[in-house]
Parts: structure tokens; C-alpha cells; sequence
């Protein structure tokens, strides 16, 4: 591309971005979920040191009490603080959600990305690899890595980035064979342009909206999917607690000692519903008139 | 169609044998088998067992005797429930996921359609924001905190409803609410942003402008192509809502596969655990052929490859 | 508005909401009303079987269909527990105590209307001792004279076993040596009989894989025959016309459920059920209060306790061993986080086995923990190494853990990390040793004190602390060949003593069975084994 020509397409693209972040501020509903999601994010981080209790001091005589002066959010069953064990527990799962999409966008992207450039029979083994994989039992898998890959919490957003990162490759890989028949990209290859450098220079930017999209609404599905390992008994570790941890054991009281299921069921509700929203306010704003 | 339906089928073999395969090694490298006991066995116990089952072979030799046994049809006894078939276990339970999952879809698509559409039509309103916080809550309650929610107010509460079992006609209705809702959320999702997509295209003024009623244009033109994205999501919502439904069936009480998927992993019930990723492996692929000719009914231009 | 839309959809969603009312408003009788009338008893087994074939099954579970369903030559008596006559309607014990004479009640009668022979019993000792069909629990019947070399396969002749028939109704049978518990064993399935013609008609004596135990299949000598079976759903038993003691028997029918726990505790809340298995942890003290009349706790023959490996460092040193073990406050676990009456175990073998009461105690002095802890060189828990605990996953294991990791913490100033691991990873990870502390439980197969010593074993198969001591191993191979029940009893006590000394395991409590029973259920007794048989329980 000559000078002037790349000078007005960063032009175009500055323009365009602005053009999405104004529609996405105009989103009422993407505004309200951002706010939550940093109120959220923020009670989590900071909230523990307000409080005076700790999340792993149990008080096996006081019991499971309701919400008073000393516990906000009342206790569990070994005299746990629920206030501190909930926002301690969205740390973790706000960690694993970030830390395993994470994962799974530096797995699928690049995998998707090739399989849908090549095309052809790479693209083929490569999809058929992963269709092979979206039907392997996933609670083996975990079994396996946690066997192997030994005691820590990571290991849990690697799990899960394990199986994400496949529906990230599929995206990635549809988005890409979409734009690889555009006429400027076979002018580049003409032009003897490398192969890595149009994926990077031509291709992933215009992938970017989906991708973007698609790795935000990432994120809630992997705190849920957490929240259905810790139902298997697979997920995070005590004293360490997670929201799923705790809305699995709350649920099962929910008739007998529903503040140990409200509180943390709110936070987590209410973070997926703030995630998810921010995403679809994303998809509005980058991508209005497009088809999927 | 037919050519492409065929290359579909050659296309699915070997997809199912690296399937096969790889679940195999996973079996294998996972720890523990499934005749562990908490009171350990004799080794010579054990030796008798494994040589039962020719868990006792080198590898690659158990690898060949489990992949003939495939290639004739044979998927084995259960290692866990003695006297059982693996086939007879998966035709006994997946009538009830299917039944499960039929009504879970039905619900989905009862509900989440029209939240959907309706929510398009009022784009900018703030009733769009609540019909769509409304449709939120099956992706924001996990099916074992809406179960038991559900459970409480219409089972315990009011006493409409079974707790558990699959018996009476009125069982199906809490399970497939809990794990309808979920994707209820998706396709009022889909729904939503397909129809906004639509009004906005140029045909749709153009059939406004001719004077067509609104209900015509929604009802007509609107909703098959807004449907669309839909469609495209049934594949994996079907996959989805017949593997998915272990934790609903273990709530409810429900004898159907999902149960049986997950806890032979737990067991290391290898014959069990390869029928049933086999299984779902097939309808997974059947389901995604269906729901892409489908597709290519409904709009013959996206006939690629 | 697009009223033809909406008014499509409003249509659809009445019709919906129409046909919900009808089906929810239908009057049904609930399991527990339609079981009384007709006298089907609905039972939780809390998780499906593994099977039915009493020769190669291993648990509880298993035990109590089969228990409907089977009956040896000596059974329980529901209410006092004591050995009561079965198949064998008499028996004679020589003075020696090495051989015992059976005399079978002519009624016996298999399901299909044959009489239970003695020969049966042979056929079914051989099956199980075969060594090809692999019965983890063979052992059982070792103390029968040549069973042991015959399942090692020492011994190739099963005519050399120690069991004869003298005719089809009379069955001896010889021991290695006198065993004083030798008539409770009977009551085991291991010693069952099965019905040859049918093991045969389905496969070889020694066929794992056969469908023998398959409803229209199923022939046994039980109370109760087997009516139908459906995975994850239900096993129906029907009343056995052909048993021999028909009006002993209360039921005309049970209905066995395998739901898992907490469904279960709903579904007994809501009449579905007469009976559970088990009751959730956090459920206890809420019917304490509200309904205890429906909740049942009883003692079992059981101790929960941690195992340590000796082999991994400082957990070598017997201080840091009964640092650990004194330092927890075992009352606070069984009042405040069991609830169920559970007993603290301040030795190994729970309170009046077999009539042996363990004199020897370990203490509850977290003082004296300190001081060994500071004597092994780790004073205030200083450069204590952070060893891991590990549980098998549950939710009852998890937060016992977590309340001793916490008093470990409070009490000795160390750091331990709880792992948990799904329950076949868990047995791997104990067979292999790769461990520092981990849980684990021991229920007695018999009631006798050797069942729970004998795990400090050397050659024991689960004792993998790594500990050993060739004084315990002479101490219990002296208790078995002694006799005489209180000799035997003080054999016993020196051995359990030397046990708490070295404290390779950390006993915590001792089993209590919570169940939840419907008022309706009578005859319906308290078993340390968990062992019920079916023929007393009524229906009002």
C-alpha cells in the first residue's frame, strides 16, 4: 500500500472506532453493564479489606447464621464470613474467566486463522481435528489435566481454555476464509507480500469486530462453565472458594439458609448478565449492519 | 445436495475414528481403573479381572481388539453395571434425553423467539432492555441454582409438581424449563439481532413503502431470514441440550444418557464412556448436516464448498 | 403493532399455560400413600448398583437389593442382631471348633421352585474361589480349610476344599482354624448361594460378563424376587411365593430408587419415599428441629480416620504424628459440623466391637501437641513443611478438612493445603503412596476387632503409611490362633496401644448412619453393619 493510501486507511479505521465507541456508549443497556461489571470488579478487589472478617477462619460453634452486624452477608456452615468469601470467591472466578479466555484466544486464534486462510485440505484436517475434540468428554479431559498438571487454580482456566479455544477457532477460522477472497488480498499476494503478514496486516484487523465480540461473551461462559465443574466436584480447591463453589453449596440449601446462596448467586448473576450485555453492546456497536 | 450429503457421510469417518482414538488415550492415561475398590483388591484378584476385560494387553494390542470391536458393531459390556450392554444402556436412556431435550428445545424456542422479535420491534425502548434482562436469566442462573429455585416455588411451595422422576406427563415440565432457559436466552439473543439485521435492510422499506401491514412484512419477509441466525444455532443447541442435560438429570431424577456420559468418565467405565462420546459424536454430526441443509433450503445462497 | 404476530403468540403461550394447569391440578398419591395401601416399601439407595451378582459386588449399596433377593445359610435378626438360622435351619459345631454341620430347612427353595441344595453352596464356594472369576472379596471365605490356596491357585482340586455335602440337605464345613465370628460371616454375600442352572444357562461358572443377573434371568432364594430393573431408575422386587418362610414376610413389594443424595432428601420430603440412605450433612440439624420424628441415627461399625505417610519427612517422627492427632478438637467436629451423634474416636476400633472396648486412648491436649511439635524441632509450627491433605471429593470430607486444617492452624501454627480428587483418581493416588495425609474410612466386614486392626498390618493391602512394626505383627498373628474371647481381647488391647503410640493413622470419629424414615416404616432396626433384612419391615 503506498504511503497516502495506508495514512487515510488508519484514518478510516481511527474514524470507524470512534464510530463504534459512540454506539456503544449510546447503549443503555451495554452502559449499565459496564458500570456493574467495574462495581463488581471493584467490591471484589477492595471489599475484603473493609471487612473486618477473614474467608478461610471457620467458627464451627456459631454455625451457619444469617446476615447480622458482625457477617453482612451471614455465615456458612463453618462459621465463614460470606461477605469476604464472596468477593474473594469473584476474584478467582473473574480471574479464571479472564486468565482461560485468555487461553483460548491464544490457542483459536491463530489455529483459526490459519485453517481458514489456507483453506483447502489444511482447512479441513485442521477443522476435523477440532470437531474431533468438541466431542471428546470433557469431564476426562479435566480429570486428566488436574491429574497431571498438578494442585494449582490455573490449572482449572486452562481446563477451560482447553475446550474454549475451539469454538474461538471456529469463529476465528469463519471470519477468515470470508476475507480471504477479497480482491485486495490476492493483489498483496501478487505482490509477493508474506503469508503472516496479510494475515496480520489485512485480515485479523477486519476479523477484529467478531473476534472482539466473540472473546467478551467468552468470558461469562467460562465463569459458568466453572460453576458447572465445581457441580462435578472438579473445580476450585478450598479454603480458596469461587462463585461457583459457593452457589453449589448454597443451592443445595436454598429452603434452609438462603443468604448462603443469594449473595453469591447475585454477584455472579449479575456480573454474567453485565459481561454479556457489554458484549452484545460490542456487537451492536463494531458490526450493526452485517450479517454473523 | 445429494453429492453433498455423501461427501458429509466420507467426511464423518474420520472425524469418528481420531474421535475413537483419542478418547481411547485419554482412557488410558487417566488414572485409576474401574475395578479400583476402596478395599484394594489382590493383585492376583486383579490380574484375573484385567485379563477378563484384556485390559492386561500391551496397548496398541487393547487398541486393535477395541477398534474391531467398533468396525462390527460391537461397543461391549459395561465395565461398571455387570450385565449390561453398552448398547442396551444408550437405548434405554436416550429416549429420555431426546424426550428431555425435545421439550427443553420446544420451551427455547417458545420462548425465546418472541422476546426476541418483540424486542427487535422496539429497538431503543427501554421495553427492548427489559424483554431482554428478562431473557437473561437462563444464561445468567446455572441450571443447578435454577432448578432448585424452580423446585421450591412450584414443587415444595406450591405442590404443583413431582420433585423428581420422569413418570407423570407434568415431570417434564420443571426440567425442561431448567434446561430450556438457557438457550431461550441465546435464541432471544439470535432472534433479536437477526431481526434488527432485517428491518433495517433495504427490502423490508421497500415493502413498507408498497404499503404491506407490519405483520405481513414481520410475519412474511422479517422473521424467515431474521430466523435464520436461529437455525444456524440448532446444531449446537440440540448437541447441547442432549449432552448437556447431566445436571438436570441428576436434579430431577431423570434416566436419561447425560448421566450415564458424565459418571462413566468419573467410573472409568471405558466401554461406556466410548459408546456414549461415539454416540453423541454421530448425532452431533446428523444434527449438524440436518440443521446445514436446512439452511441451505432456507437461503440457497450460502451453498458453498 | 403486529397484532397477527401477537396474537399467534399469545395463542401458543395459553394453549401452553392451559395445558400445564390441567396436568399440575391432576390429584396424584404420593409413592409413600400408594406403598402403604398396597404394601410396596420405596427405598433410596442413594446411587445405582453395580450389579447384582453377590459374588463379585463389593458395596453397600449392592447389599441392599441383594439382601431382598438372597439369603445365606444363617441370617440376622432385624431387631437384636444375633445369628439366626437361614437356609440351614440348625447347625452343629464340632469341639474343636474346626467344623461345622448344616442342616438345611426343607422349604428352601430357589425362586423357580427348586430346592436349595447343598450342593448349591458347593457350586457357589467354587464359583467365587475360582480364581478366573476375580471376586475381590474371595478372602471372605478363606477361613474355610484350602479356600485359600484354591483361590491363589495353589491348589487345583476343589474336592480338597473344606466342603462336603453329606446329602442335598446337610452341608459340612471345615476351617483352617477355629474362628470364633465364623456364623456372622455366613450372613455375608460373599457366602451366598447362586442357582447353578441359571449361572450355567448364561455362561461358564466363572463368566463375569453375563446377563444371569438380567430380570426374567434372576433366580434366587430371598423374600423377594427380581421383577424388573431399569438403570438409573428403579430395580422392582416382588414377593417370593417360593421362600420358605412366606409369613415372615411383611412387603409385598419394593421398589428400590438410586437417587443421588440431595434429590433424595427432596423427594422424601415430598413422600416419594419411605426411606433414604443417607441424609446431607447440612440437612441434620434442620430435621433435628422440625421433624425428628422422621430422622434415624444409628451407630455403624465404622472409623473415619487420616492416614499419614510415614515414609514423606517430618511426618516420619511419631511427635509430629501425635502432635497432629492430639491437637484436634474432636468434639467441636461431632457437634458442630456432623450433628449426627457421631461418637469422637480417641482410638482406633469403634466402641464395643465384637464386645471389645479399647482401653488405651489418645488425648485431646493441644499444650502437649505444641511441646512434641516443638521437641521434633518445629517449635510454634516454625519450618513445619506444607504437607497436603487429600479427600477423596464429597462435600462431608471437604469441610471436616477444612475445620482441621483451621485447627491445625489455630492450634499448632502449621500450614497444610487441602487437595481433593475425584473418587478413582483418589484410590489411584492412595495405591501408589503418592500422598502426605489423607483421608480415609474403614468399615468393619465382620464384628470383630481384627477387622480394623489387621489394617496396621505389614503385608495388609491397605496400609499405606508405611509403617509397620514386626511387635504389632506377632501381637495379631497370636490373636488369631488364640481362642480363648478375652485372652484374645488383651492380645488386642496391646496391639491397638502400640498403635496410638506410633499413630500412623489420626482416628477422628466413629460412624453414625443418618437415614431418613417415614413413620409408616415399622420393623425397621438399628445394625452396626447397616444390615436390614427385609422380612420385618411392615407398612401402617
Amino acid at each position: 500500500m503506498t504511503k497516502q493510501r495506508r495514512e487515510s486507511a488508519a484514518a478510516d479505521a481511527r474514524s470507524l472506532g470512534q464510530d463504534a465507541w459512540e454506539r456503544l456508549c449510546a447503549n443503555r443497556m451495554a452502559q449499565l453493564g459496564g458500570v456493574l461489571f467495574i462495581v463488581i470488579t471493584l467490591l471484589c478487589l477492595i471489599g475484603p479489606i473493609l471487612s473486618s472478617q477473614t474467608s478461610a477462619e471457620t467458627n464451627l460453634a456459631y454455625g451457619a447464621q444469617p446476615p447480622s452486624a458482625d457477617h453482612w452477608f451471614g455465615t456458612d456452615d463453618l462459621g465463614r464470613d460470606i461477605f469476604v468469601r464472596t468477593l474473594t470467591g469473584g476474584r478467582i472466578s473473574i480471574g479464571v474467566g479472564f486468565a482461560a479466555t485468555f487461553v483460548a484466544l491464544i490457542i483459536g486464534l491463530p489455529y483459526g486463522a490459519l485453517a481458514g486462510y489456507f483453506a483447502g485440505r489444511t482447512d479441513t484436517i485442521m477443522m476435523r481435528f477440532v470437531d474431533a475434540l468438541y466431542a471428546l468428554p470433557f469431564t476426562i479431559i479435566v480429570v486428566l489435566l488436574t491429574t497431571f498438571l498438578g494442585r494449582s487454580v490455573w490449572l482449572i482456566f486452562l481446563a477451560i481454555g482447553a475446550v474454549e479455544w475451539l469454538t474461538m477457532a471456529r469463529i476465528v477460522r469463519g471470519q477468515t476464509r470470508a476475507l480471504r477472497k477479497l480482491a485486495y488480498i490476492d493483489a498483496a499476494k501478487v505482490n509477493g507480500v508474506s503469508h503472516l503478514k496479510i494475515l496480520r496486516r489485512h485480515i485479523l484487523p477486519n476479523c477484529l469486530g467478531p473476534i472482539i465480540v466473540y472473546t467478551t461473551l467468552t468470558i461469562p461462559a467460562v465463569i459458568l462453565l466453572e460453576s458447572v465443574l465445581s457441580f462435578l466436584g472438579l473445580g476450585v480447591q478450598p479454603p480458596m472458594s469461587s462463585w461457583g463453589v459457593l452457589i453449589n453449596e448454597g443451592a443445595k440449601k436454598i429452603d434452609i439458609y438462603p443468604w448462603q446462596l443469594i449473595f453469591p448467586a447475585l454477584f455472579f448473576s449479575l456480573t454474567l448478565f453485565a459481561l454479556n450485555f457489554i458484549g452484545d453492546g460490542l456487537r451492536d456497536a463494531l458490526d450493526p449492519k452485517g450479517t454473523k | 445436495m445429494l453429492t453433498h450429503i455423501a461427501r458429509r457421510f466420507l467426511q464423518a469417518i474420520p472425524t469418528l475414528w481420531l474421535i475413537a482414538t483419542l478418547t481411547f488415550l485419554l482412557l488410558y492415561l487417566a488414572p485409576g481403573g474401574p475395578f479400583d475398590e476402596e478395599k484394594p483388591v489382590a493383585p492376583e484378584i486383579k490380574e484375573q479381572i484385567e485379563a477378563h476385560y484384556g485390559l492386561n494387553l500391551p496397548l496398541h494390542q487393547q487398541y486393535f481388539r477395541f477398534m474391531g470391536n467398533l468396525l462390527h458393531g460391537e461397543l461391549g459390556p459395561s465395565y461398571k453395571y455387570a450385565g449390561w450392554n453398552v448398547d442396551e444402556i444408550i437405548r434405554q436412556s436416550f429416549p429420555v434425553s431426546l424426550e428431555l431435550g425435545g421439550f427443553a428445545l420446544l420451551i427455547a424456542l417458545v420462548i425465546g423467539i418472541p422476546i426476541g422479535v418483540f424486542a427487535a420491534l422496539r429497538h431503543g425502548r427501554l421495553s427492548e432492555s427489559f424483554l431482554m434482562s428478562f431473557a437473561m436469566i437462563g444464561i445468567c442462573l446455572p441450571a443447578f441454582v435454577l432448578g432448585p429455585l424452580l423446585l421450591l416455588v412450584f414443587s415444595s411451595a406450591l405442590s404443583w409438581f413431582n420433585p423428581l422422576g420422569w413418570s407423570v406427563a407434568s415431570d417434564r415440565v420443571l426440567p425442561a424449563l431448567t434446561l430450556g432457559l438457557f438457550y431461550a436466552a441465546y435464541i432471544a439473543r439470535l432472534s433479536r439481532s437477526g431481526m434488527l439485521d432485517v428491518i433495517q435492510q433495504d427490502y423490508i422499506r421497500t415493502a413498507r413503502a408498497k404499503g404491506l401491514t407490519e405483520s405481513r412484512i414481520v410475519n412474511i419477509h422479517a422473521l424467515r431470514t431474521a430466523l435464520y441466525p436461529v437455525v444456524a444455532y440448532l446444531g449446537p443447541a440440540i448437541a447441547g441440550l442432549i449432552s448437556g442435560s447431566f445436571v438436570v438429570e441428576t436434579i430431577f431424577f431423570i434416566p436419561g444418557l447425560g448421566q450415564f456420559f458424565v459418571n462413566s468418565a468419573f467410573n472409568r467405565d471405558y466401554t461406556l464412556v466410548m459408546g456414549t462420546v461415539l454416540f453423541y459424536a454421530v448425532l452431533i454430526l446428523l444434527f449438524n448436516l440436518l440443521v446445514d441443509l436446512l439452511q441451505m433450503w432456507m437461503n440457497p445462497r450460502t451453498r458453498n464448498d | 403493532m403486529p397484532d397477527c404476530f401477537l396474537r399467534q403468540t399469545t395463542l401458543l403461550l395459553l394453549i401452553a399455560w392451559t395445558a400445564m394447569w390441567d396436568v399440575a391440578c391432576a390429584k396424584k398419591a404420593t409413592n409413600v400413600e400408594r406403598g402403604n395401601a398396597s404394601k410396596e416399601l420405596y427405598i433410596g439407595l442413594g446411587t445405582e448398583p453395580s450389579g447384582l451378582d453377590p459374588h463379585i459386588t463389593t458395596g453397600l449399596t449392592e447389599l441392599y437389593v441383594l439382601v431382598a433377593f438372597l439369603e445365606g445359610l444363617a441370617t440376622v435378626n432385624a431387631e437384636t442382631g444375633a445369628i439366626e438360622p437361614g437356609v440351614a435351619q440348625s447347625w452343629e459345631i464340632s469341639e474343636d471348633g474346626l467344623s461345622y454341620t448344616f442342616h438345611f430347612d426343607p422349604k428352601a427353595r430357589w425362586s423357580n421352585g427348586d430346592p436349595v441344595t447343598a450342593e448349591d453352596f458347593l457350586f457357589s464356594f467354587e464359583r467365587i474361589l475360582t480364581p478366573a472369576l476375580g471376586a475381590p472379596y474371595a478372602y471372605m471365605l478363606y477361613p474355610m480349610r484350602g479356600a485359600e490356596a484354591f483361590n491363589k491357585g495353589e491348589l487345583k482340586d476343589f474336592s480338597k476344599v473344606g466342603a462336603q455335602a453329606l446329602n442335598p440337605t446337610t452341608l459340612v464345613i471345615e476351617l483352617e482354624q477355629a474362628t470364633p465370628y465364623f456364623l456372622s460371616l455366613l450372613t455375608h454375600n460373599t457366602w451366598w448361594p447362586v442357582h447353578p442352572p441359571t449361572i450355567l444357562k448364561h455362561g461358564s461358572i466363572t463368566d463375569r460378563i453375563s446377563k444371569w443377573t438380567k430380570p426374567g434371568n434372576f433366580v434366587g432364594n430371598g423374600p423377594f424376587a427380581l421383577e424388573s430393573w431399569r438403570l438409573n431408575s428403579s430395580i422392582t422386587a416382588q414377593k417370593n411365593p417360593y421362600y420358605r418362610a412366606p409369613e415372615t414376610v411383611g412387603l409385598n413389594g419394593i421398589h428400590f430408587l438410586p437417587i443421588e443424595m440431595n434429590a433424595e432428601e427432596r423427594a422424601f420430603r415430598a413422600g416419594h419415599l419411605h426411606l433414604t440412605s443417607s441424609v446431607p450433612i447440612h440437612r441434620i440439624d434442620w430435621y433435628r428441629e422440625n421433624q425428628p420424628e422422621d430422622i434415624r441415627f444409628d451407630t455403624a461399625l465404622g472409623v473415619y480416620y487420616y492416614m499419614l505417610n510415614t515414609t514423606r519427612g517430618a511426618l516420619g517422627d511419631p511427635r509430629v504424628r501425635k502432635a497432629l492427632a492430639y491437637s484436634i478438637n474432636r468434639e467441636e467436629l461431632t457437634e458442630h459440623v456432623l450433628k449426627a451423634g457421631q461418637q469422637p474416636a480417641y482410638h482406633f476400633t469403634p466402641p464395643n466391637t465384637g464386645g471389645y472396648n479399647t482401653v488405651a486412648q489418645l488425648p485431646h491436649d493441644p499444650e502437649l501437641a505444641r511441646e512434641l511439635l516443638a521437641e521434633a524441632g518445629f517449635p510454634g509450627g516454625e519450618g513445619f513443611p506444607t504437607f497436603e491433605l487429600l479427600y477423596n471429593t464429597s462435600e462431608s470430607h471437604r469441610t471436616i478438612a477444612v475445620a482441621i486444617q483451621q485447627m491445625w492452624k489455630k492450634e499448632l501454627g502449621i500450614d497444610i493445603t487441602l487437595y481433593n480428587q475425584e473418587w478413582k483418581a483418589y484410590l489411584s493416588t492412595r495405591e501408589a503412596g503418592n500422598f502426605d495425609i489423607l483421608r480415609a474410612a474403614w468399615f468393619g466386614d465382620y464384628d470383630d476387632p481384627n477387622t480394623f486392626l489387621s489394617l496396621g498390618e505389614t503385608n495388609n493391602g491397605n496400609n499405606h503409611t508405611g509403617w509397620n512394626s514386626p511387635q504389632y505383627d506377632t501381637l495379631l498373628k497370636q490373636a488369631a490362633n488364640t481362642l480363648d474371647p478375652e485372652a484374645r481381647k488383651a492380645i488386642f488391647q496391646q496391639a491397638e496401644a502400640i498403635l496410638l503410640e506410633e499413630m500412623p493413622v489420626i482416628p477422628i470419629y466413629f460412624y453414625v448412619t443418618s437415614k431418613l424414615i417415614n413413620q409408616s416404616v415399622h420393623g425397621w432396626y438399628p445394625n452396626i453393619l447397616d444390615y436390614h433384612p427385609y422380612q420385618a419391615v411392615t407398612l401402617k
